[in-house]
């Protein structure tokens, strides 16, 4: 497929708050979170693993949701690795080290989200480690069932609300939630304009770009973010294409341990317009907005959207639908030619559910290749041979074989 | 660990190829063989089947609705036992699953598409509903959806809350309960074709009970000196019953009283404990373990310890199916809750911090000179944080300990010399420390 691709860098509209994007992304020390809390005083900052937990409810209380992708390529590995086995993942090792450096000191408390064991033991060893922070695991429920499931996830969120009120957080407010409902809605919307031109105009917004973009939100409050996404997508509105030859990937795996940018772009410039992605899954991971009426419970509407549009992820037990049929549907969606996994090694999640997928790729007929990373993987070069002979198939045959 | 001079070390004697056994395993052994005598036969029987997991199984809930249990972890070891895992994980990496992730599942997967072949050569049924019991190990979860595309089947998912928090919440327990009542259960009875008799349950409940104060009599027992159990190698024999397809059953009560009458015989005769190669020598380390046992070589790396006179006095992994000698027993007069209650105690189940608290306690109430991790690179549920275990262990009892690397049942992670030299560097300064103590 013939495609158009943006102007040089130098030339781009978008370079000012792309390169803003790009500071926030690197700011391994909090420097923002700082800002935030001196803004802020007596308030909390809180931190939270991947995948998912709802923010707006953080904020409703005078939080700061900080969300935590580890050291990516940014940070030497002293002390971490210590804690480690070899056959274990690396987001865990660079995220001790930032927080045994010092760097993560502006966290006032962190939240390990149910995805798999690694993070799960995680909290364990900050609650050794770090016995004067916040930090709990938070067992989002894999029964989705109101009844069930969801009267769980409601009683789980209160014991964190009580947790934090208890250090310092303000009180609970209904009022309060349903605003920050809103806020975070609104952000959702943004979001959603960034990844509908991604699919619609691959070539005025890269996914290296989008990632960026989206990552940057991290330790924004949602009213921030959103400036952030609608400022970029409208000077993404006024670049000038330019004509690529790629083919429309869409990538799946990455939702945990972050790829570095090198690698989404080694991708890009071998080939492929990554239309679709689970890279910053948390921000994304409830399909449609969190619907919440003025007389509706906000706790209880939270719940429910986790239970009923959460997204089919590796994390997320998939009960009665056919599994691999979401990302068929995603595939289609985006008319994507192709999907690259792209799992961090040793990832459980992504690893056990690839051949599934797989299987399901192969029975629609849609090509698909796979690699392993680790956040902190320097060397590309193998990646773009593969990528390229991937895209290349794709584009002559219709197919990877 | 630190290591200090080298001291003398046991050289190994010649021994027979064939463990020895005594009763209660060979009674053991027998059970064994008549379930799975029963599953061979279930399909003509008209006896329904149900796959599960050992971490939170609900064995009683099953055998109240006449179900036969399969556990696909327990094949699997088995599998490792009898040298067939290695080809069995190969043909399951063909089919494109990592090399990377757990080798029970890769394993169960191999076996499946080899014929299912179970451990005593017979085949295995397939299941009429694969019961979900996600208790302390996010693996299963995709285990069972890899296993649900397979076999087509129903599956019932029990999601067990983590006590991240160090213990557990009447929010917890009403969760588990509530999923048994309303879905667990009748998932179960649509798949046995008949409804559950809560009075039956009780009943098995009750032998439950019974069989566990005897589990918790043996466990004890290695308080003595010399222990008359090795609470690791020798504990896997003993957990057999009990964490597979026969609690609640009077097999399993008649063997837990014969294993307790065998091992207080042992302590009346001041006998250490039983090993590969028959009665143990006089007992000079009294050991905890941390972690599940490597199975590929699981005579070797017991022989690595029991030829030095390592006695394993109590480990982590023989808690896994059940956390009996903190005081949890079923209790038949409260069936669901008490099933949600072993469901959540289970030791995989535990946080980090109490996991470190319990192997504390074991060190302390069985007098253990130092204590080891067997990490194994399957299994992150146990091994992710181990290492600060040690660690926290070592500040906090002043015991030292071991850290050793295998695998749970692919061989090529079995480093043979590797970690017997570790093992002998770490008897080498426990004898060390011993000669500094006395001296």
């Amino acid at each position: 497929m013939i495609q158009e691709q943006s102007e040089k860098p130098s030339m781009d509209p978008a370079a000012a708050i792309l390169e803003r994007a790009q500071h926030l992304v690197e700011d391994l020390r909090l420097a923002e979170v700082l800002r935030w809390k001196q803004a802020n005083p007596g308030q909390l900052a809180v931190g939270y693993m991947p995948v998912y937990v709802p923010r707006p409810m953080l904020e409703a209380i005078g939080c700061l949701p900080v969300a935590m992708f580890g050291g990516g390529d940014q940070v030497d590995i002293i002390k971490g690795d210590s804690f480690y086995q070899s056959y274990i993942c690396h987001i865990p090792r660079s995220t001790l080290e930032l927080a045994l450096n010092g760097s993560l000191d502006p966290l006032d408390g962190v939240l390990f989200p149910s995805i798999c064991d690694v993070i799960r033991n995680l909290s364990g060893m900050w609650q050794m480690l770090f016995p004067e922070k916040y930090a709990s695991y938070v067992d989002l429920p894999q029964n989705f069932d109101p009844e069930l499931g969801g009267k769980f996830y409601v009683m789980d969120m209160m014991r964190i609300l009580r947790d934090l009120e208890a250090r310092g957080a303000k009180k609970y407010d209904p009022d309060a939630m349903r605003a920050a409902i809103t806020r975070e809605n609104s952000r959702r919307a943004a979001l959603h304009e960034l990844d509908v031109m991604r699919v619609k105009e691959p070539f005025r917004v890269r996914a290296s770009e989008a990632y960026l973009v989206a990552r940057a939100g991290s330790q924004l409050e949602a009213s921030e973010h959103e400036k952030l996404v609608r400022e970029f997508v409208a000077r993404a509105r006024e670049r000038a294409p330019r004509v690529y030859d790629n083919v429309r990937v869409l990538v799946r795996g990455s939702f945990c341990e972050q790829p570095p940018l090198g690698l989404i772009k080694t991708l890009e410039s071998a080939g492929c317009d990554i239309v679709d992605d689970d890279f910053q899954l948390g921000l994304r991971y409830i399909e449609g907005d969190i619907e919440c009426g003025p007389k509706d419970d906000p706790m209880q509407a939270i719940a429910n959207a986790f239970l009923q549009r959460g997204q089919a992820t590796a994390s997320r037990y998939i009960a009665d639908e056919e599994k691999g049929a979401a990302l068929v549907q995603s595939v289609r969606a985006v008319e994507a030619e192709g999907v690259i996994f792209a799992a961090a090694s040793f990832c459980d999640p992504a690893l056990l559910d690839q051949p599934m997928l797989e299987a399901a790729l192969d029975r629609a007929k849609i090509p698909h290749t796979s690699l392993k990373f680790a956040e902190n993987t320097g060397q590309f070069q193998v990646i773009r041979e593969q990528a390229g002979a991937f895209s290349d198939a794709v584009k002559l045959w219709g197919s990877a074989a | 660990m630190t290591t200090t001079t080298p001291t003398h070390i046991t050289r190994p004697r010649q021994v027979d190829a064939e463990a020895a056994k005594d009763d209660s395993q060979l009674r053991q052994k027998k059970m064994i063989a008549d379930h799975f005598d029963k599953l061979a036969t279930a399909k003509e029987d008209g006896r329904k089947v149900a796959y599960t997991f050992v971490p939170g199984n609900l064995t009683e809930l099953m055998l109240a609705l006449d179900m036969l249990p399969v556990l696909p972890e327990i094949n699997a070891l088995q599998s490792g036992m009898r040298k067939l895992s290695g080809n069995y994980i190969t043909e399951a990496e063909k089919l494109g699953h990592s090399e990377d992730v757990c080798t029970y599942v890769k394993c169960d997967i191999g076996m499946m598409k080899s014929g299912n072949i179970g451990p005593t050569g017979t085949k295995l049924p397939s299941p009429d509903i694969l019961l979900l019991s996600y208790t302390g190990c996010f693996t299963f979860m995709k285990w069972f959806e890899l296993l649900k595309e397979e076999y087509k089947c129903p599956v019932t998912m029990l999601h067990v809350p983590y006590q991240g928090d160090g213990h557990i919440t009447p929010e917890m327990r009403k969760y588990v309960v509530d999923q048994l009542e309303r879905e667990v259960i009748p998932a179960l009875e649509k798949a046995a074709g008949k409804k559950l008799d809560l009075d039956r349950l009780s009943e098995l409940l009750e032998r439950s009970k019974r069989a566990e104060d005897d589990l918790v009599a043996v466990w004890e027992s290695a308080q003595n000196t010399p222990s008359p159990i090795d609470g690791y190698f020798g504990g896997v024999y003993y957990i057999g019953p009990i964490f597979s397809a026969f609690r609640g059953t009077q097999d399993a009560c008649d063997y837990y009283a014969m294993l307790r009458r065998e091992v207080e015989e042992r302590v009346k005769e001041g006998k250490g404990p039983v090993t590969p190669d028959g009665d143990a020598p006089e007992e000079k380390y009294r050991l905890v373990v941390e972690g599940p046992p490597n199975w590929t070589n699981f005579f070797d790396f017991w022989r690595m310890f029991s030829r030095e006179g390592a006695t394993i006095v109590a480990s982590t992994y023989t808690r896994v199916g059940g956390l009996y000698d903190t005081g949890f027993r079923h209790d038949p007069k409260d069936p669901l809750g008490t099933l949600a209650d072993y469901c959540l105690g289970c030791y995989t189940n535990l946080n980090l911090p109490m996991r470190t608290k319990l192997l504390a306690s074991y060190i302390e109430k069985y007098k253990a000179d130092g204590f080891l991790i067997n990490s194994v690179k399957s299994c992150n549920s146990f091994s992710a944080g181990q290492l600060l275990m040690l660690r926290e262990l070592e500040r906090k009892t002043g015991v030292p300990g071991g850290f050793i690397e295998s695998d749970l049942v692919d061989p090529r992670y079995f480093g043979k010399a590797n970690i017997e030299n570790r093992v002998q560097s770490y008897l080498q300064m426990l004898e060390a420390r011993k000669a500094r103590g006395s001296a």
